[in-house]
């Protein structure tokens, strides 16, 4: 493990919708960032990729594992494999402190007030399909809406799609600008008696938009409604703080937060977890089972039925203290070098196009190439060890919206580099090169 | 960029850049839709059939420089062939993207052999393969979305 994992977790920086302009002020306890020693704490990165140096520029997808977030998981499967909340034997009391001691770092990360407003999930999409099928079947009616945007992830769209079916409600877009900021004014419009629920992201996934979150919820709860923000971009770009946003739910996924697949966690408040029905039935939500009448388990449990991902949570939790460890202020700062440093590269490119412009953006850069499809472009740039995504990202409405196919999309990490900042443009130029363009 | 001229071959960028039958047809004709779900390439394949002889064959529709490739070159080499011999080309063209049995020295490949590249990008080849799945189905007559998932 390095020194970085071992180090006090920075303190907490002033709440904000997003990483400040310009660098953001050092920490006290703050370990000077030094990415060439944060890449020896990720295995993955020291490999070759058709010859050439891996450069992963792929994080919005997924985000590679630091040691300390494998180690953890594989401690779980040596030394205290075994159920959580049943056991009367020591593993099972070791598993169970340790996935608790996970829900309260999440807590602590989110900035939540309380460890049962956590609620362990496979992830984002999880999440918001349990919102949606318990406060969601509980609150919206026929007639009634939802306000999502243009710039939606598929799982902020097909979840309330899904529940607009069953209840007879209909969907409200919120529209953005050519740029990929969300139209306030356009967003405070659609909201009327009948509005439900507004479910946005607070950070595109497609676009690297930053949504003026706190904003937003003011808007919302002026006219009574609650809000749902997709998180899943957002946790790992830049600290969140549940009670200063004010949001109601907020989703997020560990693996793209350095943590294991298949673990992410909702943070709902107490109050509306309390009045939620369960979602899923089965061992570990219940208090009291008989053929007649069951009582449910209090919250969170109550929502979390059957064997939990134990060694992913406890993985998860490993990944929150290892980026709490290396501090914001050092992760933004970096990241938004990168960012602006890619931004130059790209726009220094004949026929290349950056698609999400807005004034506040995470270390996400979508592009198109004059002529290219973006499935040319990710196979030429893969010749050249840079791992991109490239396709709808998930978001078609938004590629309508655009008027584009499809975009490339390389997304940075703390743990990037200029250089490999530097072999994204060289293969870039390659493509034009490979296409006459 | 050498490394790539395997799998972007001169021939393929020419008819990505100018693909060859790129329209749609009129009149009695069957049409059939492809779609790749994965990366939103669609086209329309268009077939006149007549006596069991493809008489003319056009598509219309965007992908990447494979896919649009692949579905010009695929007009160029079924048109004035029987049913049954553009279901064995596309037989050997499979063959010849999937697996060993189909060598790239094989003659049935005529121009198609410039895709023997594909092979060694196992996610592309359904890009190249899209158009010749999307006319076995007009082939077959079928009017459903012929999709790669």
């Amino acid at each position: 493990m390095s020194a970085l994992t071992g180090g006090r977790p920075a303190p907490r920086p002033a709440p904000r919708d997003r990483a400040a302009d310009g660098p953001a002020p050092a920490g006290p306890a703050a370990v000077p960032f030094d990415v060439d020693r944060i890449r020896e704490d990720f295995p993955i990165l020291r490999q070759t990729v058709r010859g050439r140096p891996l450069a992963y520029l792929d994080n919005a997808a997924s985000a590679q594992k630091p040691r300390a977030v494998i180690e953890a998981v594989s401690r779980f499967y040596t030394d205290m494999s075994s159920n959580v909340h049943r056991g009367l034997h020591e593993l099972s009391e070791r598993a169970t402190a340790a996935y608790e001691k996970s829900r309260a770092t999440v807590r602590r990360f989110l900035n939540a007030a309380d460890d049962r407003e956590i609620v362990f999930l496979r992830g984002t999409t999880e999440a918001i399909n349990l919102v949606a099928n318990t406060w969601g079947v509980q609150h919206v009616r026929a007639g009634d809406e939802i306000v999502i945007s243009e710039m939606e992830h598929h799982s902020n769209i097909v979840p309330w799609q899904l529940l607009c079916e069953r209840q007879g409600a209909r969907l409200q877009i919120a529209p953005i600008t050519d740029a990929g900021d969300l139209r306030l004014d356009a967003l405070e419009q659609l909201l009327n008696p009948r509005t439900r629920l507004v479910a946005l992201p607070h950070v595109s996934n497609a676009l690297g938009t930053v949504n003026p979150v706190r904003r937003i919820v003011e808007i919302a709860h002026g006219r009574g409604v609650p809000v749902l923000l997709d998180g899943a971009q957002a946790a790992p770009h830049l600290p969140v703080d549940v009670r200063a946003i004010g949001c109601d739910f907020f989703a997020f996924s560990g693996h793209k937060l350095y943590g294991p697949t298949g673990i992410g966690a909702l943070y709902a408040r107490a109050a509306l977890l309390e009045e939620m029905p369960p979602w899923q039935g089965g061992g570990d939500m219940i208090a009291s089972v008989s053929f007649e009448k069951t009582t449910y388990n209090r919250i969170p449990y109550k929502f979390e039925a059957g064997t939990p991902d134990i060694a992913g949570a406890i993985g998860l939790g490993a990944a929150i203290e290892y980026v709490e460890g290396i501090g914001w202020p050092g992760i933004e700062a970096h990241e938004k070098d990168l960012l602006d440093h890619g931004t130059r590269a790209l726009s220094s490119i004949p026929g290349v196009r950056i698609v999400g412009t807005a004034r506040e953006k995470v270390s996400v850069l979508s592009f198109v190439v004059d002529g290219v499809h973006p499935h040319d472009v990710g196979t030429i740039l893969d010749g050249h060890g840079v791992a991109i995504r490239a396709g709808h990202h998930c978001a078609q409405p938004l590629m309508d919206r655009l008027g584009v196919p499809a975009t490339a999309r390389a997304s940075l990490s703390f743990y990037n580099t200029r250089a490999e900042i530097d072999a994204l443009e060289e293969g870039i130029r390659s493509v034009r090169e490979v296409f006459g363009s | 960029m050498s490394e790539f001229q395997d799998l972007y071959q001169q021939v393929i960028l020419d008819h990505n850049q100018r693909p060859r039958n790129f329209h749609a047809l009129e009149g009695k004709v069957r049409r059939s839709e492809g779609h790749n779900p994965l990366c939103g390439d669609r086209l329309t394949v268009y077939l006149d059939v007549q006596d069991g002889q493809v008489r003319d064959v056009a598509f219309v529709g965007d992908g990447c420089a494979i896919s649009k490739a692949s579905a010009s070159m695929m007009t160029e080499a079924v048109k004035g062939r029987t049913r049954e011999e553009a279901e064995a080309l596309f037989r050997v063209f499979h063959g010849l993207l999937t697996g060993d049995q189909v060598s790239p020295d094989d003659p049935r490949l005529g121009k198609l052999v410039v895709f023997a590249g594909v092979r060694d990008y196992p996610v592309r080849v359904k890009c190249a393969t899209l158009a010749w799945h999307t006319l076995r189905a007009a082939l077959e007559d079928r009017n459903d979305t012929i999709t790669t998932e």
